[in-house]
């Protein structure tokens, strides 16, 4: 008979986000219906509505790198469709799980740490980008919407942006006490101006000068320039390794100021 | 003996008799007492209240410096020649005039409805559901008269008011926020789960999209211009543009009847599916 030794280490840190990732896949698994709209069908809904409705009345011009308008506001929809989504799923889900249905205080309480759960949370919300973003790829080529292969990379692109916007959210929400209505806040004052003012549309040179500033630290224009790069060309080694370091260091200052409120809030 | 003395005060003593005992309890003229709550609730979130004019004004903006440098001349009502934002700006009104008053009748009822148990409580004193419906569909009213109150303000700051019919406007975004809000708070009944929310989302955003806010209806094919011509916003949105530039037509008087009569079934199936629920 063989002994087991113990190691002082339960699981390993993957091996615990990924656990903290089937439970979301099990809940996931009976309830997926309810969100095939938000994460699935609205990013096509736009693409259709402003590439097609709005775009037949578009002149390629100058403002468009002379292409129709369609191929020029189809990655910019998906990235869009990304922050709009990791905002939600990031906001009042994770106040939830402090506050209300309380899984993270049930997680906790196994030997599954407040850090490796937070990676699991933001694992999660990858997945789902990633599913959601492969979903709109395909049936925007059905749309027409992309010129060249350089489009598969859009997909990785709006993960990073996604989780950009993910990883503050998730901060927010860690930090939040109240019933979240700052989130209502957030949503109003922050993700729809970015959306709309953070070149998804039109491009920022648009912008007064005086209020441009605001475009450039929004994680959607870096996203928007690197996906306009790879499927339109235009953009230089520098600037899209610029751009990616930009929504990099975002990630990571947003996973440092969650991972400080998941450990101040679960670990008694 | 019970009966005499019950019918001595109150303001449902107005309302005689008839009211009272047929059908039963329905309505008590005590919708206003619905009113004042709300008015009191956003007395203590008025910044909440107060944000609500700025989403519409940042689409304005938007549309003012970036779509308007893409499109710059659209075919409007009457085949007048529009600048873009003159184009899309009483679509954004009446928009804005829908979501507003369907956030309020969906959210709102649905947290007081099911989670609160608000309405049960009020149907515990002299209040009816048909007050409880006019009550709340008179907030969300309300509410979006006095958005679209401000957009017009900024409408005409930049220039975008040219016809004195334009002032029609208005009524116009009041009687589509009737409409969405009565309509809106009859499907929040049925909701059970706040993730069945996404429904709502499913028939807003589209509706919003393609009901020519953003493009005339020229673009769609003929077969799709009969399934766009039947959506509600639709009607608002060709009501509010053809005031807007003063093209008056006949087809006019059919966009206001479509809403009118929205906004009747919408209060009759609200005060019959809260009374259905709640006076069992």
């Amino acid at each position: 008979m063989t002994t087991v030794e113990s190691t002082g280490r339960v699981v390993g840190h993957l091996r615990a986000m990924w656990l903290r990732v089937e439970g979301h896949w099990v809940w996931y698994r009976r309830y997926w219906s309810s969100s095939l709209y938000s994460s699935g069908l609205q990013p096509v809904l736009f693409l259709a509505a402003m590439g097609l409705g709005f775009g037949s009345q578009v002149e390629p011009g100058a403002a468009t790198g002379g292409l129709s308008y369609l191929h020029y506001v189809a990655p910019a929809m998906l990235l869009s469709g990304a922050v709009m989504f990791a905002v939600g799923e990031s906001s009042y889900p994770v106040l939830s799980g402090f506050k209300w249905q309380k899984q993270y205080i049930a997680v906790t309480a196994t030997p599954i740490t407040p850090g490796q759960l937070l990676g699991g949370q933001l694992l999660w919300v990858c997945m789902r980008l990633l599913l959601a973003g492969a979903s709109y790829l395909v049936i925007a080529s059905l749309f027409g919407a992309w010129l060249n292969a350089g489009a598969l990379l859009v997909v990785p692109i709006g993960v990073l942006t996604g989780l950009a916007c993910a990883a503050p959210v998730t901060a927010l929400a860690a930090s939040t006490f109240d019933e979240g209505e700052r989130f209502a806040a957030v949503f109003r004052f922050v993700v729809m101006p970015m959306t709309l003012f953070a070149g998804t549309f039109f491009p920022i040179t648009q912008i007064p000068l005086a209020l441009r500033w605001l475009a450039w630290i929004s994680p959607l224009w870096h996203g928007n320039e690197l996906a306009r790069g790879v499927t339109l060309g235009g953009l230089g080694p520098l600037p899209a390794l610029g751009h990616a370091a930009f929504l990099g260091g975002v990630v990571l200052a947003g996973i440092l100021v969650a991972r400080h409120w998941f450990y101040r809030r679960l670990v008694v | 003996m019970a009966l005499t003395t019950s019918t001595s005060t109150g303001p449902s003593a107005r309302g005689g008799l008839l009211l009272r005992v047929l059908p039963p309890a329905l309505y008590s003229g005590r919708a206003g007492a619905l009113l004042e709550r709300s008015m009191l609730v956003y007395s203590r979130a008025w910044l909440v209240f107060a944000s609500g004019v700025l989403e519409p004004l940042f689409y304005l903006f938007a549309f003012q410096i970036g779509f308007g440098k893409l499109v710059t001349e659209v075919a409007g009502p009457g085949g007048q020649v529009l600048s873009y934002v003159s184009f899309v700006a009483p679509a954004l009104l009446v928009s804005s005039a829908m979501n507003g008053a369907v956030f309020d009748a969906t959210f709102g009822v649905f947290f007081k409805f099911r989670w609160s148990k608000l309405y049960e409580a009020m149907l515990s004193t002299p209040v009816g559901p048909l007050d409880i419906a006019i009550g709340e569909i008179s907030w969300a009213v309300l509410r979006g008269g006095v958005y679209s109150v401000a957009f017009f303000g900024v409408m005409a700051v930049m220039g975008l008011v040219t016809s004195p019919w334009a002032l029609l406007l208005i009524p116009v975004a009041v009687l589509v926020a009737f409409a969405f809000a009565a309509i809106g708070m009859a499907c929040a009944t049925f909701l059970r789960s706040p993730s069945q929310f996404e429904f709502i989302q499913l028939a807003l955003i589209p509706m919003f999209l393609f009901s020519t806010t953003f493009f005339p209806l020229s673009v769609y094919p003929d077969a799709l211009q009969v399934v766009v011509q039947c959506i509600p916003l639709y009607h608002g949105v060709e009501l509010a543009r053809g005031l807007a530039v003063g093209v008056l037509d006949p087809s006019m008087l059919g966009h206001t009847a479509y809403l009118l009569a929205l906004a009747g079934f919408g209060a009759w199936a609200t005060a019959r599916r809260i009374g259905k629920l709640l006076l069992r």
